[in-house]
């Protein structure tokens, strides 16, 4: 079967795959083939060497110590930030606070800005390809303001009911929470003409880009969005750190999340008064290793630059629904190649996609198998699980290959 | 590939045994795998302490499938005191494949079912909860 999707030229993926030395390794006496990168990415050897020269070299608490150490550690962490504050086009690095993931980020905005600003009989509205990240802490807001959580529902493409948003919208509408990329069906929701139209009922819009910040370029102003939350660990960096970018104004006038050391400007026994942004956001000592790794990680990415990162993953997600299409019993979900990013979710016959991923691990191939944390979803596709293969820019269509023939093998072994 | 599948777990999954559900159960019990969103439900009818029939329905993957049905004829005929003493290992011996960490879930979706339902609480919990990773 031939299939004629042109590579773009622009990535050296050979190189490229030097560089994360995982890849190298073998499962189950097969080369790896790394299918699993909604969930966590890889990491490079500059991140992981950043974190190991931090821990060799100057480690060390950050914003207090008057020291060397601290001094290098304290310029390593907020050089950290300035490099993701200029990934993402924010206005300052004031506007990025460090939190643990893309749900910390979230919950960090259910509890402050949600919790002075949601009143009851208002609505929340999210959409209903959600990952449980945006869904529980605004269900649970809701539940304690006696606010309404309502749903932009998908179409049977995997696409947002866009015409349906204008009917949703209204002045009671407080919060716009959206994914900008969904986890499942891989669909990049159209978040700029969802915060247009959001705002002109003065409703705050907030954006989940776990998934998007990783693989195409994001711009805040661009996207006109208030809030926007990712993960380090998506996107070639270290576990344990995410960013929260958000609206100076607004940021402001937030009051504080958790409350500690670093967040406050002054402490007496009557009270305290908080730090400037965005340490106001950031109490205790935070994960200064796992900072100076997310630095690195987008020092990497920006090197490789996220047009191409993009249009080489557009060209693998092509390849990869066209080779699947071609395989007897697979049902693929969501919309096609051109509107969505490098997640393909789908089943083949009647195998239960644990026992899919089961097998292809036996083959070396690691895929995710379940609901990936989007219930709901599951239940609008009327699926209990699909499997799912993500990929990065250091995935090849050999591995694609190898997934496919793996499918093969799965289907001989259960007789479909 | 296929030694993780091998043809006694397939014939289970393809063929299950005592599939289906009782009209009368003494005892009907269902759970769920929220991992994969696989769900079992077990019917007993019992005779003088001794199970005279089994059935269990749902949908799942063939290791969570197969475990069932292997777990029903191992039940028949047995009395609930025997029934009880049905532990993990007695199901990994009759799965005869490793069964990895992540996958123990599934394996044991049926007994676990089982025992809830016959000590009629509303979970059962296993006695012993920390799972070996053979690491």
């Amino acid at each position: 079967m031939a299939i004629e999707i042109l590579k773009p030229a622009t990535l050296n993926v050979e190189a490229i795959r030097l560089d994360f030395p995982i890849l190298a390794r073998k499962v189950n006496d097969q080369p790896l083939v790394y299918l699993d990168n909604a969930a966590t990415s890889q990491k490079p050897d500059s991140v992981i060497q950043s974190m190991d020269f931090y821990y060799r070299n100057y480690n060390a608490n950050v914003h207090r110590g008057i020291h060397r150490l601290s001094e290098e550690a304290t310029l390593g962490y907020e050089r950290s930030r300035a490099r993701i504050a200029n990934f993402i086009g924010a206005r300052s690095n004031k506007e990025v606070i460090f939190t643990r993931n893309t749900t910390e980020g979230l919950n960090l905005l259910a509890y402050t800005w949600g919790e002075s600003n949601i009143r009851q009989g208002e609505e929340i509205l999210l959409t209903e390809m959600e990952h449980h990240s945006n869904l529980v802490p605004w269900q649970r807001l809701a539940k304690r303001k006696g606010a309404r959580v309502r749903y932009i529902p998908v179409d049977d493409q995997g696409c947002l009911r866009m015409d349906l948003l204008d009917e949703l919208l209204g002045p009671q509408t407080r919060l716009v929470s959206v994914t900008h990329m969904s986890n499942v069906l891989g669909t990049i929701n159209p978040v700029a003409e969802i915060a247009t139209r959001a705002h002109a009922v003065g409703a705050v819009v907030i954006v989940d880009a776990a998934q998007s910040v990783p693989h195409f370029p994001v711009n805040v102003r661009e996207l006109g969005a208030d809030f926007l939350a990712f993960s380090s660990h998506k996107m070639c960096g270290p576990t344990g750190i995410g960013a929260l970018w958000g609206r100076r104004d607004l940021l402001e006038a937030m009051e504080p999340f958790m409350g500690g050391g670093d967040m406050i400007r002054e402490v007496t026994y009557e009270g305290a008064t908080w730090n400037d942004l965005p340490w106001k956001f950031e109490a205790g000592t935070p994960g200064i290793a796992e900072g100076i790794g997310f630095g690195a990680a987008v020092d990497y990415l920006s090197g490789i630059g996220m047009e191409k990162v993009h249009a080489y993953e557009q060209y693998l997600v092509s390849y990869a629904i066209e080779m699947l299409r071609s395989v007897p019993g697979v049902v693929i979900y969501g919309p096609e190649a051109a509107l969505r990013g490098g997640v393909v979710a789908f089943n083949v016959d009647a195998i239960h996609p644990h026992d899919l991923a089961s097998m292809l691990d036996r083959e070396g191939i690691a895929i995710r198998a379940g609901h990936h944390c989007a219930m709901p979803l599951a239940g609008r596709l009327n699926v209990a699980a699909t499997a799912r293969a993500s990929f990065y820019f250091y995935n090849t269509t050999e591995e694609i290959d190898r997934l496919v023939a793996g499918l093969y093998t799965a289907k001989k072994v259960f007789k479909f | 590939m296929e030694d993780l599948y091998r043809e006694n777990i397939l014939d289970h999954f393809r063929n299950p045994r005592n599939f289906g559900t009782l009209e009368h159960p003494d005892f009907s019990h269902e759970e769920h795998n929220p991992l994969c969103g696989d769900k079992l439900r077990i019917d007993l009818q019992v005779d003088d302490d001794r199970v005279t029939a089994v059935r269990f329905s749902g949908k799942g993957c063939a290791i969570s499938q197969a475990s069932a049905s292997m777990l029903t004829e191992m039940v028949e005929g047995k009395t609930l005191e025997e029934v009880k003493s049905i532990d993990k290992q007695d199901i990994l011996d009759a799965l005869g494949i490793p069964i990895s960490y992540v996958r123990i879930k599934c394996a044991l979706l049926g007994l676990k079912t089982l025992k809830a339902g016959v000590y009629g609480v509303q979970t059962w919990v296993e006695e012993d909860n920390e799972q070996d990773i053979g690491w």
